[in-house]
């Protein structure tokens, strides 16, 4: 079970219209492989996010299906077209049901 | 997690056996098949499709890897030599104001990242990285 699951996201406040702004986003989760083993030679079961989505005003900028050998701390950067204000949805959806939410408010000039 | 000495060794001598035992039994076609999966058995295409990844990662475990391909639908990341080829799917919406990312992910050791990108057309371009490790990220 993740514990201390904390959603960090760093995106432009202000943009002119159309234009390409960068977003990154992490989030601190221990994404367990599912491969390593404890002391005891148990297998540790595999605990990670298995999807990560960003959308813009509803619409989707990028949506991430992730397996196990993405790192710890899952940490994405990518680009979003903004025509308009609006709000950046975040979302991360873990193997335990988890959903984890932040957003980031644009304002286009 | 403290672990003893002794376990610690104990631990590491069955990864170390792990990891000299699959790679013999073809890791690598492992990936191909995944890579195979994916695009159907067709042709890929070297154009349209930037991958850059370090050629040298002291730490496996976290290994910061840039891909773009203009113009894709999606991109697939699969990591050749991983007990688990597949890494990552990333799918561009309508938002995107460019088919690029940048991930950080795993790598057990030396090996070849492939990155590939699903074109709107149904094509594919594919892009191959080799990434040497110093410490393996698998966690054997």
């Amino acid at each position: 079970m993740a514990e201390n699951v904390t959603p960090r996201v760093r995106a432009p406040r202000e943009a002119s219209a159309g234009e390409v702004v960068s977003v990154r986003t992490l989030i601190s989760h221990p994404m367990e492989s599912g491969m390593r083993r404890d002391g005891d030679g148990n297998t540790i079961p595999r605990s990670i996010i298995n999807r990560f989505v960003c959308t813009f005003n509803g619409e989707t900028v990028v949506d991430v299906t992730m397996e196990p050998s993405i790192a710890t701390n899952p940490y994405f950067q990518f680009e979003a077209k903004v025509m308009e204000s609006g709000t950046f949805n975040f979302t991360w959806y873990d193997d335990d049901g988890s959903v984890y939410e932040d957003s980031s408010d644009i304002t286009v000039s | 997690m403290s672990l003893t000495r002794r376990e610690f060794v104990g631990t590491s001598l069955t990864g170390a056996a792990a990891f000299a035992v699959l790679p013999s039994m073809g890791l690598a076609e492992g990936a191909d098949e995944a890579i195979a999966a994916y695009t159907g058995g067709a042709a890929t295409s070297d154009a349209g499709i930037t991958l850059i990844a370090p050629e040298i990662a002291e730490n496996g475990n976290t290994v910061q890897i840039e891909v773009s391909a203009p113009g894709a639908e999606e991109i697939i990341i699969f990591a050749a030599g991983n007990p688990n080829p597949n890494v990552a799917t990333f799918k561009f919406g309508p938002m995107a104001g460019s088919q690029a990312a940048t991930t950080r992910i795993r790598l057990a050791g030396e090996q070849d990242v492939v990155a590939i990108a699903k074109m709107p057309d149904g094509s594919f371009a594919k892009a191959v990285s080799n990434v040497k490790v110093t410490i393996g990220g698998c966690g054997g």
